[in-house]
């Protein structure tokens, strides 16, 4: 079994601040006890993944796939942004994303 | 009348419409009064489209009037799980994120289906975006397995393994990234094909991880389940990954039901060691039986297999990590947050992330982002990658001696509700037999074999093929079954208890 790192409540922070999901403090440790069990597990895969095995990213060998280069009718603008949260001059909305400061 | 209509398997249901015995309205209505009747116990629907059902089963009225040809399934109710769009009808796979949002498009499994006349009745529970082996990560609340209510429906496609066993509907759609149609088959006593990778495509499937997904049919019979793999598969320009070969023959198979002369693998690393004694005890009856019918029947080894839970748990979260990056609150479902002052729109998704995802979903979107962070990619899913390839040649070397596999599909009967509900790992070992076929990316089905001794449960019997070789899931599993008709002198489900 190869060494696991453990995992903190800081690591859980920074986890949930890359995937961009506000978890909630008090919830921090929790997470951290399970993901550390959780890799513990799955550790294990290191014992048997030697340098002479290649990786496998696809079951399927497809490269470079097209379809033909037909018109096609698409979604309408509308259409588009009918599940959209918020809608301004037939764009998506968004909250700012630049500093104002 | 109606009560016979809900019991007819899906072959006798089209043929019945088709020669007019009764309308595919009727039928259609039929189906509806039973989910009327027992989904509020079951759970298996999150959204039951009445008027779009009828409505699709008067075109096919009108089209038999019309002494137009139908197609196989033509007037059959279908149940679909929540994951695949479908044009105008809520989709939510089971997420509090996606809750209100109505795709503007049909996957294309959708529309496949009503081209074929097959009338879609609503939508089915899941697990949060797929992930789970119990319907108890849904959003909505968990389905309750038709065999007794307070045991689990497997997952994630409980809900459409639910609504086939508890008579709602005699065929319906499932996903199997991990094993979530074949665990729910197995643990409600239904028969359901997780078809070879590429095969069935995946456009306007929700996506959780993309080298692993693959949607598939639900029914009660093999023939049944041939009939919507047949309807559903084939190749789509809209899938890159769909892949660009013919369909094997599957209804063909079905009916052939022929094993005399194959030779047939049982893995030895799965079936021993933590499978519950019913589970062992049928399977072995069920291996005995293929070989009075006529195979020849041999052990073999697949010496990585137990490595493929851990390397899938690292495949898995990994890529729901980024397929899952979508769901940001800005193009379609939830957005919070956004009251409170002047908040930045990393904030907004922040907070509508926090909201709209479930503890689980949460927790595998943080270890695929570990497992791939800086440092850690090698020896997190660089390994589990090579484990992937390490498996698939253990089933390239096991096919060489053998036609297919066989193994338990569970380990398990199913549980009660709750109990593994907060110890992840104990839920991860449900997958522990089907997961290997997804990492391969070969085809594989469960079928009912039985009841477990000790707790009156069904379990389920896996068989495996090559890619490409799903037609040699449906002769030996119509072979098992007939067989196996023949020694109960009824279907399975008819010791269910009545809902």
């Amino acid at each position: 079994m190869s060494e696991t790192p453990s995992i903190t409540r800081d690591d859980v922070a920074h986890l949930a601040r890359l995937a961009r999901i506000d978890v909630p403090p008090e919830q921090l440790d929790h997470y951290a006890e399970q993901l550390q069990v959780i890799l513990g597990a799955v550790a294990q895969v290191s014992e048997v993944a030697s340098d002479d095995v290649p990786a496998m990213s696809h079951p399927l060998p497809l490269v470079n796939v097209f379809r033909e280069d037909v018109v096609r009718p698409t979604l309408s603008n509308a259409e588009a942004l009918s599940g959209a949260p918020s809608v301004e001059s037939e764009r998506f909305r968004v909250p700012r994303i630049l500093d104002e400061e | 009348m109606t009560t016979d209509l809900i019991r007819l398997t899906a072959a006798r249901t089209a043929a019945v419409v088709a020669s007019g015995e009764a309308s595919a309205v009727e039928v259609a209505q039929a189906h509806l009064d039973r989910i009327a009747a027992v989904d509020g116990r079951v759970h298996a629907f999150l959204h039951v489209d009445t008027e779009g059902a009828l409505a699709a089963a008067a075109v096919v009225d009108a089209r038999r009037a019309a002494g137009e040809a139908l197609a196989p399934l033509a007037g059959v109710p279908l149940a679909l799980k929540d994951v695949m769009t479908q044009k105008g009808i809520p989709t939510t796979c089971g997420s509090r994120i996606l809750e209100g949002w109505r795709p503007p498009y049909d996957a294309t499994v959708t529309a496949r289906l009503k081209e074929a006349g097959v009338v879609i009745l609503g939508k089915t529970n899941m697990d949060e975006f797929a992930m789970g082996s119990s319907t108890e990560h849904s959003a909505y609340g968990p389905t309750h397995n038709p065999w007794d209510l307070e045991r689990i429906p497997g997952g994630s496609g409980g809900g459409s393994a639910a609504a086939v066993a508890a008579f709602e509907a005699p065929i319906a759609i499932g996903t199997d990234t991990g094993g979530s149609i074949r665990q729910p088959a197995a643990v409600t006593g239904t028969v359901g094909v997780k078809p070879t990778y590429g095969a069935v495509s995946r456009y306007g499937l929700v996506a959780l991880a993309s080298s692993l997904d693959q949607a598939g049919p639900c029914a009660r019979t093999v023939l049944d389940t041939a009939l919507l793999h047949a309807t559903i598969a084939g190749h789509d320009p809209l899938d890159s990954t769909s892949a660009p070969v013919p369909v094997p023959d599957v209804v063909a198979a079905a009916l052939r039901a022929d094993v005399r002369g194959m030779r047939i693998g049982v893995v030895k690393e799965l079936g021993g060691e933590g499978y519950q004694p019913g589970v062992r005890h049928r399977f072995d009856e069920a291996v005995e039986i293929l070989t009075e019918l006529g195979a020849e029947v041999v052990e073999v080894s697949c010496p990585h297999f137990p490595y493929a839970l851990a390397a899938y748990y690292l495949i898995l979260p990994s890529e729901c990590s980024s397929n899952l990056a979508k769901f940001d609150g800005m193009r379609f479902g939830l957005r919070v947050g956004e009251d409170d002052g002047s908040p930045s729109v990393e904030q907004v998704m922040g907070r509508t992330r926090a909201a709209g995802f479930g503890d689980e979903t949460i927790r595998r979107i943080m270890l695929g982002t570990y497992a791939l962070s800086a440092g850690y990619y090698d020896a997190y899913y660089g390994s589990a990658q090579k484990v992937r390839t390490l498996i698939t040649r253990d089933f390239a070397a096991a096919f060489e001696q053998v036609d297919v596999l066989v193994s338990p599909t569970a380990p398990t009967t199913a549980f009660k509700l709750g109990e593994k509900l907060d110890d992840p790992l104990a839920m991860y070992l449900n997958d522990i037999a089907t997961i290997p076929a997804n990492l391969a990316g070969t085809p594989g089905m469960s079928l009912p074999v039985g009841l477990a001794p000790e707790d009156g449960l069904p379990v389920g019997l896996q068989i495996m093929a090559p890619a490409m070789a799903d037609d040699r899931l449906y002769n030996v599993g119509a072979a098992l079954e007939a067989a196996l008709l023949d020694r109960w002198g009824h279907p399975i489900l008819e010791e269910a208890p009545s809902l």
